[in-house]
C-alpha cells in the first residue's frame, strides 16, 4: 500500500504578499494604523454632519439665539460675531481646524448676551463628572456582565440560568427613567439611604458626595448588564458546544481548566464586542440618567445647550462624544484582533 | 495478556432505548482492531465509552472496562477522566476543529504531558513532534492550528495522544477529512508507531477498505452489537455474517473493478430494533429462527466469531468484474463540450486560479469522471458548467450551442438541459419544501408543466429513483441521507435534462447506501441516455461508474482517457501516486499490508 513519495505534507501558505503593506513586520501594527486612520476619517465626516446640522435651524440662527432680544442691529452684530455671513464650507473648515487643535471657541449664547465665555470653560467640569460616572460604571459593568453571562451559560437550562435571564430581561425591558425613578423610590423614599439627586455644586468633585454616585451607576448598570449578559451567555453557550471543548474533556483535563482555557478564552472575543456596544449605548443612556438625578454631567450640559440654542457648545459636545464613540470602537477591534490568533496572522 | 478488555458494554440513549448492547472485545499490545460500522451502528459510541465519555445525554448503563489490569470507572465521569491520557487516549475525526484555536501546538502537546505525568520528566516537545514526523524547530512549535495543513493538524493530535505513552489509543476515523495521499501518509505513520511502541489501537471507521490497510483484527458492528469479529484476513476473505458479506459486495475497488451489489432495505435506527436479529429484515438468508431471539456471538474456529445462526453457510460474495470494454469511440454527437476552460476566484487582494486549460467532451449515454483531491478545482468546474460561477476564459458548448457564462443569461431551455446534483443532500434541499414540491419545481418552471401534470410527473420520478410514494408529503429532515440524495437526483431529472453533473454525490453517504445510489445512476444513465459528469475523489467509485476519466491536479488536467487505461496503465506521476495511495481491499488481500 505504501507510497514512494517522501513523507512531506504540503504546508498551507502564510499570508500572501499584499500590494500595500504599511508596517511590513507586524500585521497587528498595520491593522491599528489602518483602523485609526479610518476612525479619523469617520470623525471628520461626522464633524461635517454635526456642523451642518447645527447650522440648519429653521429661521435665522442669530435671531433664534437672541430670542426676544432680536433687533435688526443686534442680529447683524451677532451674525458678524458668529461669522454667519460667510459661506458654509470655508466656515466649516475654519471651525474644523480650530476644534481639532483644541480651540473650542466661545459660547454662542453668551455672545448673544454680549459676554465672551469659552466653551471649554463651560463643559470641562461636566465632562469630567460624566467621565467619572462612565468609568465607574464600565469598571463594574464588564466583570459583572462576563460573570453573569458565563454563570448562566454554564448552567444553561437550569434554575440559575432562568433566574439570571428572567431578572435580566425584566430589568432590561424597563426604560432608564423608570428604573431610575424606581430606585429613588426604594432607596430614598422608603429606605432613606441615598440621596435622590446629586448635591454636587460647581467646584466640588463627584467624590465629595460618593453616595450620590450610587443610584445613577445602578440605573446605568440595570439596562446595560441585562442586555450584555444575555449576549455573553449566548456566545459562551456556542463555544461550549465546540469540538475542541469536547476534545479537551476527552484529553482528561480537569473541568476547571476546560472551562477557563478552552471555553472562556475563546468566548472572550465576541464578548469584547458586546461590551463595546454596551459602552457606546452608555454614552447615550447617560443623558437620560443624568436628567433623572440632576447630575451635573455632559448630558445635562448638552440638553441645556440645545434648549438655549447654543450652536457652538452643542457642536463641540457632539464632536467630543463622537470621538469617544469611535475610540471605543477602535479599542474593541484591536482587542479582538489580539485575542483571536487567526485574525492576528491574516489581518 | 490483553491490554484492553471490554465486557458487556451497554449504553442507553436519553429515551431509554439501547444504543449499544452486549459489546465485548479485547485488545493485545501491538494489535490494531478495526471497528467497522455504518452510521447508527454505535461504533463512535463504543469508542467514546472506552474513555467514559458519552454524547448528548446518553448513559453508560453497564459494562466492565479494564486497561492493563486497571479497572476503568466508565459510569462515573469524573473518575473516568483520570484514566484519559494516561491509560487511554483519543484521536479525533476532525483535527481542525478539535484543536484549541487560541493555543499554540507546542503548548497543546506540553499540556498533555504536564497534566498526566507530572511526576516523570516531560519529554521535550520537539521529540514529541519528531515522533510523528513533524519538524521539531521552535518556530513550528509556536504555530497555531490554523497555520497547519489538515495532515499536520492530525499529526499534532496523534502526538498529543501518544506523548504520555498510554497503552491504548482510540482512533475515531482519523483520516476521513483528509486527502487520499495524506491519508496514506497518516496510515503509514500509524503503522510505524504501532511497530515501534507496541500501542494497542482501536481504529474506528466506516470504510472497510481503509480499515483493511491497517487492522490486524476486524470487528463489524450493526445496530449497536458486534455481529462479526476475527482476524482481518479471514473476515475479508471469508465473511461469516450476511451483513459483512453485503458490505464487502458494495465496496468499490479500483484495482479489480466490479459491479456493486447494494443491500436491500435501510439501516435500523435507535429504538427501532426488532426483537430478534437486527439484520433479519434485510437479510437474504433469513429464516424463522432469526426473528425469535437475538443470536449469540459464537466462535467458529480460525479465531472468527459471528452473530448468526447460519454463519457457516455464508459465502464470499462473488466478484462480478466489470467488462472493461469502454474504450469504444463514440459515434454519437457530444452532448457537452468544454474547451480551454479557465476559472478564477477573485477577491479584493488576489486572484486564485481554480482551473486552467481544461477541455473534455461527454457523449450521450456516457459517464466522464472528474477525479482530483480537494483544491483541484473540480467543484468550481462543475459550477461553471451549470452557470453558478463565471468562466474567465474558454467555452462551454451544449450540443452545438455555446452557453453563456452565467445561468441568468442562458435560455430557459439551456438551463433545463444541464442539471446538477450536489454533494450534501441535507444542504441542497430546501428544508421548508416537501419532497413533492421540491421535485415539481423544475418540472413546472423549466418544462412548463401544469400543476396536475407536474403531480403525475413527480410520482413517476419517485418510482424512477426507487422511492416509495408515501414520501411525497415528507420534509427533508424526516428522510435518511440516502433518501435525500435520491430526492436530489429526482429533482435533477424532473427537468428532463441531457447532461447531469454529480458533484461528489456519494461522499456523504454510507458505503451500502453509496452502492445503491451508484447503481441507480448507472441504470438511469442507460435508461434515459444521459450524459453524466461524475465528480469524485474516490477512485473505487470511478471504477464502478465511469467510462472515461479526467485527472485534475491544482486545476490542470494531468491525464485523461478511458477508465481501464487510467486505472491500470497510468502514465502521469500524480495519477500513479493517487492510485498507489487509494485504499483497496483486493490489494491488501493479495499483498498484505
Amino acid at each position: 500500500m505504501g507510497t514512494a513519495a517522501p513523507p512531506v505534507d504540503p504546508v498551507i501558505p502564510t499570508a500572501r504578499r499584499r500590494r500595500f503593506r504599511v508596517f511590513g513586520r507586524n500585521p497587528v501594527v498595520g491593522f491599528i494604523v489602518r483602523r485609526v486612520t479610518a476612525g479619523l476619517a469617520t470623525l471628520v465626516v461626522a464633524s461635517f454632519l454635526i456642523f451642518a446640522a447645527v447650522q440648519v435651524l429653521p429661521g435665522d440662527v442669530a435671531s433664534i439665539v437672541l430670542g426676544r432680544n432680536a433687533t435688526p442691529s443686534r442680529v447683524a452684530a451677532l451674525q458678524a460675531d458668529l461669522h454667519l455671513n460667510r459661506p458654509l464650507i470655508p466656515r466649516y473648515l475654519v471651525w474644523l481646524g480650530n476644534t481639532a487643535t483644541g480651540h473650542f471657541g466661545d459660547s454662542s449664547a453668551a455672545l448673544a448676551q454680549g459676554s465672551k465665555v469659552s466653551v471649554w470653560q463651560i463643559i470641562h467640569t461636566p465632562l469630567r463628572n460624566s467621565l467619572v460616572l462612565a468609568v465607574i460604571t464600565i469598571l463594574i459593568f464588564v466583570p459583572l456582565c462576563l460573570a453573569l453571562g458565563v454563570a448562566a451559560a454554564l448552567r444553561a437550562g437550569r434554575r440559575t440560568d432562568h433566574a439570571i435571564s428572567l431578572t435580566a430581561l425584566s430589568l432590561g425591558a424597563l426604560p432608564e427613567f423608570l428604573v431610575g425613578t424606581l430606585l429613588i423610590v426604594i432607596f430614598f423614599t422608603q429606605l432613606k439611604l441615598l440621596p435622590p439627586i446629586s448635591p454636587i455644586t460647581p467646584g466640588e468633585t463627584p467624590f465629595t458626595h460618593p453616595n450620590a454616585l450610587v443610584l445613577p451607576v445602578l440605573t446605568l448598570l440595570c439596562a446595560s448588564v441585562a442586555f450584555g449578559s444575555r449576549l455573553v451567555r449566548a456566545s459562551t453557550i456556542e463555544v461550549l458546544r465546540e469540538d475542541y471543548v469536547a476534545m479537551a474533556r476527552l484529553n482528561g483535563y480537569p473541568e476547571r481548566r476546560v472551562i477557563l482555557r478552552y471555553a472562556l478564552r475563546n468566548a472572550l472575543a465576541p464578548s469584547v464586542q458586546v461590551c463595546a456596544q454596551m459602552v457606546q449605548y452608555l454614552i447615550g443612556g447617560i443623558i437620560i440618567t443624568e436628567s433623572v438625578f440632576n447630575y451635573p454631567g455632559i448630558g445635562t450640559a448638552v440638553v441645556q445647550a440645545v434648549s438655549i440654542r447654543d450652536t457652538q457648545e452643542t457642536a463641540v459636545i457632539a464632536v467630543i462624544l463622537a470621538a469617544i464613540y469611535i475610540l471605543v470602537n477602535i479599542v474593541a477591534d484591536v482587542v479582538v484582533v489580539l485575542l483571536v490568533p487567526k485574525l492576528r496572522t491574516q489581518v | 495478556m490483553p491490554v484492553l478488555e471490554v465486557t458487556n458494554l451497554q449504553v442507553h440513549a436519553p429515551s431509554g432505548d439501547p444504543i449499544l448492547e452486549d459489546v465485548s472485545f479485547s485488545l493485545r499490545a501491538g494489535e490494531v482492531l478495526g471497528l467497522v460500522g455504518e452510521s447508527g451502528s454505535g461504533k463512535t459510541t463504543t469508542a467514546l465509552a472506552l474513555l467514559g465519555y458519552t454524547q448528548a445525554g446518553a448513559r453508560i448503563v453497564s459494562g466492565r472496562i479494564s486497561i492493563g489490569g486497571e479497572l476503568v470507572e466508565a459510569k462515573v465521569e469524573p473518575l473516568a477522566r483520570r484514566v484519559r491520557g494516561r491509560l487511554i487516549s483519543y484521536v479525533p475525526q476532525n483535527p481542525g476543529t478539535a484543536l484549541n484555536p487560541s493555543m499554540r501546538i507546542g503548548d497543546a502537546i506540553g499540556a498533555m504531558a504536564e497534566t498526566h505525568r507530572p511526576d516523570r520528566p516531560s519529554p521535550s516537545i520537539g521529540a514529541a513532534l519528531a515522533a510523528v514526523g513533524l519538524p521539531d524547530a521552535p518556530d513550528f512549535q509556536r504555530r497555531y492550528p490554523h497555520q497547519l495543513s489538515g495532515g499536520q493538524q492530525q499529526r499534532v493530535c496523534i502526538s498529543a495522544a501518544i506523548v504520555c505513552e498510554p497503552p491504548v489509543v482510540v482512533f475515531d476515523e482519523p483520516t476521513t477529512g483528509l486527502d487520499v495521499v495524506t491519508q496514506a501518509l497518516i496510515l503509514d505513520e500509524l503503522m510505524r508507531l504501532r511497530r515501534e511502541r507496541e500501542i494497542a489501537m482501536l481504529y474506528v471507521a466506516h470504510d472497510l477498505a481503509v480499515v483493511a490497510q491497517i487492522a490486524t483484527r476486524i470487528a463489524v458492528m450493526y445496530a449497536g452489537r458486534i455481529v462479526e469479529e476475527g482476524p482481518a484476513n479471514q473476515v475479508l476473505r471469508r465473511p461469516r455474517h450476511p451483513y459483512t458479506r453485503g458490505l464487502l459486495a458494495s465496496i468499490p475497488d479500483h484495482i479489480e473493478p466490479r459491479i456493486l451489489e447494494p443491500m436491500a432495505g435501510v439501516a435500523v435506527g435507535i429504538g427501532e430494533r426488532p426483537a430478534g436479529c437486527s439484520f433479519a429484515p434485510r437479510c437474504p438468508m433469513r429464516i424463522d429462527a432469526c426473528d425469535q431471539a437475538v443470536p449469540m456471538l459464537r466462535a467458529l474456529g480460525n479465531g472468527q466469531l459471528a452473530r448468526c445462526v447460519r454463519a457457516e453457510e455464508v459465502t464470499t460474495p462473488p466478484q462480478r468484474l466489470i467488462a472493461l470494454d469502454r474504450s469504444a469511440p463514440a459515434e454519437a454527437a457530444a452532448a457537452l463540450c468544454v474547451s480551454n476552460l479557465r476559472a478564477e476566484h477573485r477577491s479584493r487582494r488576489e486572484t486564485v486560479v481554480a482551473a486552467d486549460q481544461v477541455s473534455f467532451e461527454i457523449d450521450k449515454g456516457r459517464c466522464l469522471a472528474l477525479v482530483g483531491e480537494s483544491g483541484s478545482g473540480k467543484t468550481t468546474i462543475a459550477r461553471t458548467i451549470v452557470g453558478l460561477h463565471a468562466i474567465a476564459a474558454g467555452e462551454i458548448r451544449l450540443g452545438d450551442e455555446k452557453l453563456a457564462p452565467r445561468a441568468r443569461r442562458r435560455t430557459r431551455d439551456q438551463r433545463r438541459r444541464v442539471q446538477i446534483v450536489f454533494q450534501n443532500p441535507g444542504d441542497a434541499l430546501n428544508p421548508r419544501q416537501s419532497v413533492g414540491t421540491a421535485i415539481a419545481r423544475p418540472a413546472r418552471g423549466l418544462r412548463g408543466l401544469s400543476a396536475t401534470d407536474a403531480v403525475a410527473e413527480v410520482k413517476r420520478l419517485l418510482d424512477l429513483v426507487r422511492l416509495p410514494q408515501r414520501l411525497l408529503e415528507r420534509y427533508p429532515a424526516e428522510l435518511s441521507g440516502g433518501e435525500r440524495q435520491r430526492v436530489g437526483i429526482a429533482r435533477a431529472l424532473a427537468a428532463n435534462p441531457e447532461v447531469v453533473i454529480c458533484d461528489e454525490v456519494t461522499s456523504a453517504l454510507d458505503v451500502s447506501v453509496q452502492a445503491a445510489v451508484l447503481k441507480l445512476l448507472s441504470d438511469l444513465r442507460h435508461e434515459l441516455d444521459l450524459a453524466l459528469l461524475f465528480i469524485t475523489h474516490d477512485l473505487g467509485v470511478v471504477a464502478a461508474v465511469a467510462d472515461r476519466v479526467l485527472v485534475l491536479e491544482h486545476g490542470h488536467v494531468c491525464e485523461a482517457g478511458p477508465t481501464d487505461a487510467i486505472l491500470h496503465h497510468a502514465t502521469n506521476d500524480y495519477t500513479k501516486r493517487l492510485l498507489a495511495a487509494a485504499p483497496s481491499i483486493s490489494h491488501v488481500l493479495e499483498h498484505g499490508h
